[in-house]
């Protein structure tokens, strides 16, 4: 198992956002937390990099991550495109990506890498000395991913990729992503509102409401069942 | 015509000074959007290390190396141990802490060095002017001295991976975190690289105005000028703000205002970058798309 959630509880300040979550991110494939606004999502994702405080267990690849520092949580190879894309407006495209692969010490595999984001996102190469903050929604969007990917990382963190962007960039991106993962084998857990488009490319889904569970399974299953579909996910 | 050149070439030397202050200033504020109002006093404390190496024997050269490491430390700790607690304090908190350093610096420097003006060596020596008499040495060594640290700032942020990594976080500290970069490290070493900085600017202006607890506050001042006039979000514009405020207030104090209102050459450049064109003459406004 590559993530371990036991029993995750989050707050910010004196709101309790999650109240005793249980997951597990197996290594391949997607995993999806759905949910409307406000179910929790987010928060997951953050508790997972460390940037809020929890209690409750995360086991990364066996290994307790609880407590750790954010940074020291990347630098294990959790990667995590951060809800608003986390775009460093003011530096280069080219900055931005050199900094997906700080944590990293291998000059030849990052260059492997980089050609490899350049293949799948031409238009990242085409934009590389620009400020980053001239990008449009959608291309800033796969900047992050391509920053994220270059940390090589063994989870893949993604906050609504699909937020604020054209149907048609969005289905763009989610192609990309379901290549990514035949490719390299990544896991990914990402969140979204979405929930067609991240059942489409999920292998497991877990549905979250207010802070809590509802339901969980494989997402096929639940993409065929008509009635879980109506009453949970409006579509 | 001669005094005019003089005044221009001393101008651009004190203008370096003012231009490394200002650098230093705008290293911290991009980090935490605040003023280090301590800045200077930092400096002035720097610069009373190394006389008192000087004094003990130690040769110049050696002394400045010393100087600069060991203000990196001061100015390290000082991010460690008093601004970090602070990180998610209120703007006013920041101030004070500023303030209360600033008080702090300059009452420890008079009570161990006193408050009385010291004489502080020029490595370039007395000898004559240079150039037909326009430059004097130390004018000339200073800048020299200011120009390479200056460069090798700017080197070191643009073109190694610690300069990218420290810039990233001082403008999104959550996107640095979650590639890997250790925030907190990295306004550490801005501090440190800040207090350097303003160390060498000390041991620089030091043989021009003489040493003394209160040496660095007129050049915190037209350094603070220079900062707003080239843009205090743009470290470039700050280093070209510093160099224009130089020239300006050695010209202004020639020939218009006199030396005794000199200052206020630094407050009236102050109040007009800030009513005419608050960003600065180089500052970024930010562009971006949502």
């Amino acid at each position: 198992m590559l993530l371990e959630v036991k029993s995750l509880h989050g707050a910010y300040g004196e709101s309790k956002v999650l109240h005793g979550l249980d997951f597990v991110v197996e290594e391949g494939g997607v995993t999806t937390l759905l949910g409307a606004n406000g179910a929790g999502k987010t928060t997951t994702l953050r508790a997972i990099s460390g940037m809020i405080r929890t209690q409750g267990e995360i086991l990364f690849a066996g290994r307790p991550i609880q407590g750790m520092a954010t940074e020291a949580i990347a630098a294990l190879g959790i990667a995590h495109v951060p809800d608003g894309r986390g775009t460093f407006m003011e530096l280069t495209v080219e900055e931005n990506l050199r900094l997906g692969s700080y944590t990293r010490n291998d000059k030849a595999g990052v260059a492997t890498d980089l050609a490899r984001m350049f293949d799948l996102f031409p238009r990242l190469n085409e934009r590389l000395h620009q400020q980053a903050g001239t990008l449009s929604g959608g291309e800033q969007q796969m900047l992050a991913i391509a920053r994220a990917m270059l940390l090589r990382p063994k989870l893949l963190l993604l906050d609504e990729p699909s937020f604020g962007l054209a149907p048609l960039i969005v289905r763009e991106i989610f192609e990309i992503l379901g290549r990514i993962v035949k490719e390299s084998g990544l896991s990914i857990l990402v969140v979204e509102q979405n929930a067609s488009l991240a059942l489409a490319i999920a292998d497991r889904a877990y549905l979250l409401e207010t802070g809590r569970f509802v339901m969980s399974g494989a997402a096929e299953d639940i993409r065929k069942d008509e009635t879980l579909r109506r009453s949970y996910l409006g579509y | 015509m001669d005094g005019f050149i003089h005044q221009i070439v001393s101008g651009i030397a004190s203008g370096g000074i003012y231009a490394s202050v200002a650098l230093a200033l705008v290293m911290i504020y991009q980090a935490t959007h605040h003023v280090n109002f301590a800045q200077g006093e930092m400096a002035m404390f720097s610069t009373y290390i190394a006389l008192t190496l000087i004094q003990a024997g130690v040769p110049y050269w050696a002394a400045f190396c010393i100087t600069v490491p060991v203000s990196f430390v001061i100015g390290a700790l000082i991010q460690r141990v008093v601004m970090e607690p602070l990180a998610k304090a209120p703007v006013l908190a920041s101030v004070g802490v500023f303030i209360g350093l600033l008080l702090t610096f300059n009452s420890v420097a008079g009570w161990i060095f006193t408050y009385t003006l010291k004489p502080f060596p020029s490595p370039f020596g007395e000898g004559k002017p240079l150039f037909g008499g326009f430059v004097s040495r130390h004018e000339l060594g200073s800048t020299a001295v200011t120009l390479v640290v200056l460069l090798s700032i700017w080197a070191f942020f643009r073109f190694t991976k610690l300069g990218l990594a420290m810039r990233a976080a001082a403008y999104n500290p959550v996107s640095s975190r979650l590639v890997g970069v250790p925030v907190n490290k990295m306004l550490a070493l801005g501090w440190g690289l800040a207090a350097s900085i303003g160390a060498i600017a000390g041991m620089m202006v030091a043989p021009v105005i003489f040493l003394d607890p209160n040496m660095m506050a007129g050049v915190l001042l037209y350094a603070f000028a220079g900062a707003l006039l080239g843009g205090i979000t743009n470290p470039l514009g700050a280093v070209v703000g510093g160099f224009i405020v130089g020239i300006i207030e050695n010209l202004g104090g020639a020939y218009v205002v006199g030396t005794e209102l000199k200052l206020t050459t630094a407050l009236f450049i102050i109040v007009v970058v800030l009513t005419v064109k608050p960003a600065g003459l180089f500052g970024k406004t930010l562009v971006s798309r949502v």
